[in-house]
């Protein structure tokens, strides 16, 4: 049996194929205006058995595809364990949401935080910033980690950020600098969550913004201690979709016999 | 259409036009959120008609008690002890304060980070939309948090009629005295607005009333500790939304045949949600009509709420007042007594608020605990973060939630609230 897992999150979709606990397929597209037109565009030419939908689209998708649907909550914690069985600790960063999960021993989830109605500290605060610092989004890591210590910003607000940016260019100080500054008040976000949560290590970062290397290095610098990567971070919500219709349908199988 | 109470609207001085907008929208909500709910019991279909007669009939026979010398009271707090207000021949009403509304003209006199319900209810009077207020001879202000009683200074630029009620934030002997002044003062007020004096038996008759519409509340919440709940929690919720507009002698029989139906459900096993659906216990703000965003998020994130912690619940109606005392002293030394306990977030300390969180979600087999509060609702914002580590310590799971009225953030609401269903079901 094939199981498909799509994650329709704010900026992106992601698509795992699932064959006997083997991820076959992958996908990645944007979101864009029209999920449900993207959904379909995303799923063309493949079949499959089971489909379940994660992510801000998720209630769209089960709708019109005949779907089954969780949270992108329960589909980090799923995919996370996944690829790392021991993970404690899951960041998860996308472009709209930040959350933060505590996971038991065995698994479950036994405390999550969200950043709520605003896009402070999520990926699309650090692609606004880019775009202000005229920075290509997947580089703007990587040009944040060359700028130098002692610029702050304290704004948390995504417009009042970017004023506060304003008057530090004017200030003289090097876009690097500010650059850096930005990706510190995300980590100092991000951190503030995962200790509500309660830290255990291991920590595994997901979402997007898990590709950024300075928020990895600023988080293992304040964090004292190593993040778990997965391969392809945005991946993970689709991937634990797709676990689930796997789990479900062996739920069921067995409850038939 | 023209409404027939557009007369009786007009008189009072309302905005015709907003109002109109005001009942759309709280027609359609009622609509989507209420009526679309499959399996109710036949008892809320005496809640569906005071709903949709919420500002006309009701007012209507309001204005005529009114023309024949009975008083109205307005309030927005369960501090404000209805049986003097009943012992003085004078009827209370709970004040609209539940829906955004007219927020331009209230963000000229309040500041912006100000509670929802605060500005609410300055929203309700700017825009000329509640009859409740327009029709009330005495509005009831009282001093719970500050937000409130800075307020008040604003509300009394704006009405003629505000009497403004102390409260204590302790529960030291000088804080009941406190209360006890403060109730003594009101009985007073309440025999000058009515010229009724009050009286033993007219006290042990405004305790009867009040007692009894509380009583078939107890009735309510107790019916719900069955599982399968014979009710949803939103039908339950409106039932104490109701409790305050409507008259309570009639009330209280509406909510009495609503429980021998529920009997019978529960007897049968007939439920809204199926068996073993995950029960929720909802704490923290009270949630003024039309204010139905969380516990429809919840509802429809495949979960039952059980329970209400909340002046608009138990909170509220927690404790009957003794009515045993034989002269007007010690009746009022019991109706403090019983607005004493009350353990809302002004007070401080507030273990017993804590307690009873506990003590619900224990009786009524909750499966987890949605601390609900209002944005700039310091009291139960703070308290929230100190219910986390408590419930935590009890092994009840709990979600925090800071919210408004406003639909902006219904989405990531019900990410929470599902996540939350999903991690505790």
């Amino acid at each position: 049996m094939i199981f498909a897992g799509l994650d329709i999150g704010s900026r992106s979709m992601e698509l795992v194929l699932l064959q006997k606990g083997r991820v076959v397929e992958w996908r990645k597209t944007d979101t864009g205006y029209d999920p449900l037109g993207q959904a379909s565009l995303i799923l063309e030419g493949l079949s499959w058995d089971s489909l379940t939908a994660t992510g801000y689209g998720r209630k769209l998708i089960s709708d019109a595809m005949n779907a089954q649907a969780i949270t992108e909550i329960q589909a980090h914690a799923l995919g996370v364990r996944e690829l790392f069985p021991e993970a404690r600790t899951i960041l998860d960063i996308g472009g709209q949401d930040t959350k933060a999960m505590a996971l038991l021993p065995n698994g479950k989830i036994s405390r999550f935080e969200m950043n709520d109605r605003c896009a402070a500290g999520t990926g699309k605060f650090l692609e606004f910033m880019a775009t202000s610092l005229s920075q290509p989004l997947e580089e703007f890591g990587g040009f944040a980690l060359t700028g130098r210590p002692g610029v702050a910003i304290n704004s948390m607000c995504t417009v009042f950020a970017e004023t506060e940016a304003t008057s530090l260019m004017a200030k003289g100080c090097k876009a690097a600098d500010i650059a850096l500054a930005l990706h510190h008040s995300v980590v100092r976000r991000s951190l503030s969550m995962l200790k509500r949560v309660g830290l255990n290590d291991p920590v595994v970062f997901t979402g997007g913004v898990a590709r950024n290397p300075c928020m990895v290095k600023l988080l293992e610098q304040d964090l004292a201690m190593s993040l778990c990567i997965p391969e392809n971070p945005e991946m993970t919500g689709a991937l634990g979709a797709a676990l689930y219709g796997a789990s479900n349908a062996r739920a069921h199988s067995t409850a038939s016999k | 259409m023209a409404s027939e109470y557009e007369g009786m609207w007009k008189s009072l001085g309302m905005d015709l036009g907003a109002h109109d907008q005001l009942l759309a929208v709280l027609g359609q909500g009622y609509t989507d959120v209420f009526l679309s709910q499959a399996n109710r019991p036949k008892g809320m279909d005496y809640f569906n008609f005071v709903m949709s007669e919420v500002h006309g009939l009701r007012i209507k026979e309001m204005l005529e008690a009114k023309e024949q010398g009975e008083k109205i009271v307005g309030s927005y707090c369960v501090f404000v002890p209805e049986e003097i207000v009943r012992a003085a021949g004078a009827t209370l009403v709970g004040l609209c304060s539940g829906a955004d509304f007219a927020m331009e003209e209230v963000e000229r006199v309040l500041p912006r980070n100000t509670c929802a319900l605060i500005k609410s209810s300055f929203g309700f009077k700017l825009g000329k939309v509640c009859p409740y207020l327009e029709s009330a001879d005495m509005i009831v202000g009282e001093n719970t948090c500050d937000g409130k009683k800075k307020s008040y200074e604003e509300l009394n630029k704006l009405v003629s009629n505000l009497y403004v009620m102390d409260l204590p934030q302790t529960k030291s002997e000088n804080a009941r005295a406190l209360l006890k002044a403060e109730f003594v003062r009101f009985a007073k007020a309440m025999e000058e607005l009515t010229g009724n004096p009050i009286t033993v038996e007219s006290l042990k008759k405004g305790i009867a009333i009040t007692n009894a519409k509380r009583q078939a509340m107890h009735r309510l919440e107790a019916l719900r500790k069955a599982d399968p709940e014979p009710i949803s929690g939103l039908d339950a919720l409106l039932a104490s939304q109701v409790s305050f507009y409507d008259a309570p002698v009639r009330f209280t029989e509406s909510v009495n045949a609503l429980c021998d139906e529920l009997e019978e459900r529960v007897k049968d096993k007939v439920a809204v949600f199926p068996e073993k659906t995950p029960r929720i216990l909802l704490s923290g703000c009270p949630m003024a009509v039309p204010n139905w965003k969380l516990p429809w998020i919840v509802e429809s994130s495949g979960a039952v709420i059980v329970g209400e912690e909340s002046c608009v619940g138990e909170r509220g109606l927690r404790n009957l007042t003794d009515d045993s005392g034989q002269d007007v002293e010690s009746l009022m030394e019991a109706i403090v007594d019983r607005y004493f306990k009350i353990d809302c977030a002004i007070f401080t300390p507030n273990e017993d608020r804590a307690d009873h969180i506990v003590q619900m979600a224990k009786d009524y087999k909750a499966d987890g605990v949605i601390q609900y509060a209002l944005n700039f609702c310091q009291p139960y914002q703070i308290e929230a973060m100190g219910l986390e580590s408590r419930m935590e310590k009890e092994g009840i799971p709990m979600l925090r939630i800071e919210t408004d009225y406003s639909p902006e953030d219904a989405e990531q609401l019900k990410t929470r609230v599902e996540a939350f269903v999903e991690m505790i079901g």
